[in-house]
This record gives C-alpha cells, structure tokens and sequence, in this order.
C-alpha cells in the first residue's frame, strides 16, 4: 500500500506541469493581442483580446452562440458519421480483395486532392440549399482521408502478426474485424482525426459561402453575418468558439481514445 | 545417411504418417526469373517425431516450413497431413515464429492465449479461460497473466507463443527459429524447456534452425538440407543419450553434423563449376 501512495500522484502531478507551461505561453500570447489591439485602437479591424473574450461571454449568455455550433456540430456529426461508415465499406472491401483494392487507390488518388468546397456547385445543384449539400461535402472531405489512413494501417501491418492471426482459421469477415482493424488502429485513429479537422473544415467554408438558412444558420454563418454588420468582436467570438471546439474535441476525444488503446497496447507511443 | 531420392521415414511404423512430405518443390516468382527455393524434398513423421530442418540461410527451410503451414502454395508434389492435402492455415498446425510481433498488442497474455482458444479451438469463454491459465503457467508466466505484450521481455513473447500454440493441440507444431533472436542463455533456457514440454506432451513438431546444437538438442530427428535450391542432404537420428549438452555423443554428433554441411557446401560448389 505504501507503494500506492508514493506513485499514484505521479502522473496528475506532470500533466499538471505541462498543462501550466501551455497556460503561461497562451496568457502571453493573449497579453500580446490585447497590447497590439490597444495600440492598433481600431475595433472595426482588431477587437482586444477583452473585448472578443466579452462578445464570446455575450454570446453564449445569450444563448446565440451556443444554438449556433450546435446547429454546425449537428451537421457535422451527421457528415462525420456518413464518411465513416463510406470509409469503413470501402477500405473493407480493400482489405478483402484485389478489385476493391484497386478501386480504393484508384478513388483516392482522384478525389483526396479534390477541396470538398470545390464540389459545393454540384452538391447545390444534386441537393439545393440546405443541410443535404453540407453533409454531402463533408461526407467527402471525411471519407478519403480515413479510407486512405485504415488502407495504409492495413498494409502495414506486420507480416508475422498476419500470418499469427491467419493460423487461426479465421472466417475473412473476423479477420478484418478482430486482427486487421485492431492492428490498424493506431493509424486509423490518425486519420478519424485528421478527418475530424478537415470536416470542421469543410463546413465553415461551406456556412460562409450560403449558410444553412438565414435562420438556423451554423457557426459559419455567424462569423459571415457579423462581418457584414461590421461586429467584428462577434467575428473573433466566433473563430474562437471554433477553436475551443477543436481543442475539446481533440483532448477528450481523440487523446482519451488513443490513451485507453493504441498507447495502453504499446502500437503508439 | 539417405539421399534426395525416394521418400523418407523417421520411423518405420506400420501406423500411416501424421505428416508427411512427397518430392516437395516451392518456387518464387515465375517464368525465367523464378527462384527454386526448395527441390524435391520428401519425408515422412510418425505421431512423437521432432523434425528440426537444419541448414544454412538460403536453403529454404523456412519456406517448407510455411508451405506446411498452408502460408505457401507448394509447386510440385504434395504435403499430407493425416493423409489429407493440406489447405489454407489452421489452428491444426500451430506456428511460433521467431519474430516478437506475433502476439496481438492490443490483448493481454492471458486474452492471446484465450482468444486462440475460443476462435482456434470453438471453445466457450470459461473453458478457454481455464486452459490459457494453465498454459501461461506451463511456461512460467503466471504472475504476467494480465500484461499487455509490449511490457514483456523477447523471451516472454516466446513463451506467450509457445504457450498459444500447445494450448490448442495441434496435430503438429511449427517452429521458425522460435529462439534466433533471443540472447544466448535466454536461448538455451527456452530449448530445455521446450524439450520438456514435448516429451511431457508427446507433441510431434516440424522446427526449423541454423543453429547445430539447437537441432541436436530439441530434435528426434535432423534434415539436413544444402541451399541454393533446397535439397534434401542428410537424415540423422538424435539418440536420447546425445541430448544432454556437454556429453561426448552431443559434441560428436554436433561436428558430424557440421561437418556435413560444410562438406555439402563445398562439394556442390564445386559442380557448380565444373558442370
């Protein structure tokens, strides 16, 4: 028991310490803005570091901001989930044949480099104004980096540990489902991330060119309006709510998942 | 000693041959550039055998070892297993590796063995639970039952393996130089093991080895087989007396050996040039 007590306060202890040396560098950089905006004096083009922490304040008070990014997170959750289950039929049928494999490279190496904005025009066209075109271009600004990442999982796992889970006998299905995909995980779970920020991406771009409606517009949006009504505290407001959303995301979700799996398991540092 | 031609029994039984291997051929590649990596290799193993292929790097012992396995398609001749053609891998004939990456990251010592079990071995939860237990602490590894591999040394790994592939009762086991890259007590601790875990299980293994006295310590029988393609070179029988290191029929059998492969090397390089 002794033992317990000495090293279970280890690990806060240092994540603690990293947390305050991010602290400090993220105060001097806020203390910079708020210097150079005071010096700047013009809020039409730079608000003060207190001025966009005041209107980010009001708008959650206010309960705009807080409907704004759940109208863009609803949308996004929505994209995510279609390119995911995209990306996990195309890359399983990779993992299972020669022609699926083919189609995978072949399909990447044409649509990856493709800006999922640049397809807005058509998505307009197939699905009109609305939530459909947004979903539409996230579902392809989230299947090929994920396709892309699990493929490349796949491949490089090691040929010991194939031929360790092939000596089983498994069914194929069972061998995608119990040996490939976990064995992949660490890159996988590298490209759910990098999905992740490209179909944030995708749909801010998307909101500031037509926004859902001008009702129940996203966060997007919000930034676009607020830039034509000359609010640009709003404007900073905005731009940092999607920051904080990014960062949220990134350490409980993605962190968390990587420490429960692939760092517990050794597959990641 | 016999030659390549005609097949070749350990034992002569009357019983039909658990394993056995008919003018087997495996090539790489095809057309003009292909490589012969094994050439008419034949061999019979009765049920309790331990066949260690023994040669130098290139002469396709590993190869046999994985067209056995079902993990290589065989290109002339046949490979029978209880007088069936054998097919794609499966848990009746286990395989140890000698890479430390054959053991699932993500499942603990005692969830590998246990998971090979249930899908190897269509065995329900608690019984497979209890078999793994019992094999984990077979091979010394109780109080590591629940580490994930990573945190294990290279030898452990091999144990975990070796552990995984006994629990299931396989027909035949198949060892690819388990201990190359182990350091050289770590080395000669798991062969005594094994040694002992064979004869108290009676299991009948195919393992493969460059290592000379690894083959003569660990075997019933050595298969010689000089490289460049893979033929069949010599059979010898390990007496139970010339098992225990450091005794005279240890040593003896060990240069005899060595002799013979070097002798194989130097003689077929000379037909080389002359032919």
């Amino acid at each position: 028991m002794a033992d317990a007590t000495i090293t279970l306060p280890a690990t806060p202890r240092r994540l603690h310490l990293a947390g305050w040396r991010k602290g400090v560098l993220l105060l001097i950089l806020a203390a910079v803005w708020e210097g150079y905006a005071r010096h700047l004096d013009n809020a039409l083009l730079l608000p003060t570091f207190s001025a966009t922490v005041a209107a980010l304040v009001q708008g959650f008070a206010s309960g705009e901001l807080v409907a704004r990014t759940a109208t863009s997170l609803q949308l996004l959750v929505t994209g995510y989930a279609c390119g995911l289950v995209a990306a996990a039929a195309l890359t399983a049928f990779a993992a299972l044949s020669r022609w699926g494999a083919e189609l995978l490279e072949l399909l990447t190496a044409m649509l990856n480099p493709l800006p999922a904005v640049a397809l807005l025009p058509i998505a307009l066209l197939w699905f009109g104004i609305g939530a459909p075109s947004l979903v539409f271009v996230i579902t392809h600004a989230v299947l090929w980096p994920v396709a892309l990442a699990s493929y490349a999982g796949f491949r490089a796992m090691p040929r010991t540990l194939r031929m360790a889970g092939r000596n089983l006998g498994l069914s194929p299905l069972r061998f995608v489902a119990e040996i490939l995909i976990p064995a992949a995980l660490p890159q996988i779970l590298a490209g759910l991330r990098l999905g992740w920020a490209f179909a944030w991406r995708t749909l801010i771009a998307a909101e500031l060119v037509f926004g859902v409606s001008a009702r129940s517009g996203g966060i997007g949006w919000f930034i676009y309006t607020n830039r034509a009504q000359l609010e640009t505290a709003n404007v900073f407001a905005g731009l940092l709510t999607i920051i904080l959303v990014g960062l949220i995301v990134e350490t409980l979700l993605f962190r968390s998942a990587a420490r429960a799996t692939v760092q517990r398991w050794g597959q990641e540092q | 000693m016999n030659t390549t031609t005609g097949a070749v029994a350990l034992r002569i039984t009357d019983t039909e041959p658990l394993l056995s291997l008919e003018n087997v051929t495996l090539r790489y590649g095809q057309g003009p550039t292909a490589v012969t990596a094994v050439e008419g290799v034949s061999v019979h193993l009765t049920a309790g055998d331990r066949l260690v292929l023994l040669g130098p790097s290139g002469c396709g012992k590993s190869s046999l070892l994985r067209a056995v396995g079902g993990f290589q398609p065989v290109d002339a001749g046949t490979i029978r297993l209880r007088g069936s053609p054998v097919g794609k891998p499966g848990p009746d004939r286990m395989a140890v590796f000698q890479e430390f990456d054959q053991l699932l990251p993500w499942r603990t010592v005692l969830g590998n063995v246990r998971y090979a079990l249930q899908r190897g071995r269509g065995l329900d939860r608690a019984t497979a639970d209890a078999r793994a237990r019992d094999w984990i602490g077979r091979v010394g590894l109780a109080r590591v039952m629940d580490a994930h591999p990573h945190t294990l040394s290279g030898g452990m790994k091999q144990r975990v393996a070796i552990a995984r592939a006994f629990a299931l009762e396989p027909d035949l086991l198949l060892m690819d130089e388990p201990f190359a890259a182990l350091d050289a007590l770590t080395r000669r601790q798991m062969q005594d093991e094994l040694l002992s875990l064979c004869e108290q299980t009676g299991a009948t293994v195919l393992f493969v080895t460059h290592a000379i006295d690894e083959a003569v310590r660990v075997g019933t029988h050595v298969l010689t087989l000089s490289p460049h393609p893979g033929r069949m070179k010599g059979l010898a029988a390990i007496p139970p007396a010339a098992r225990q290191r450091g005794t005279a029929a240890f040593a003896q059998l060990e240069a005899a050996l060595q002799a013979g492969l070097l002798g194989e090397d130097n003689s077929a390089a000379e037909e080389r040039r002359h032919g």
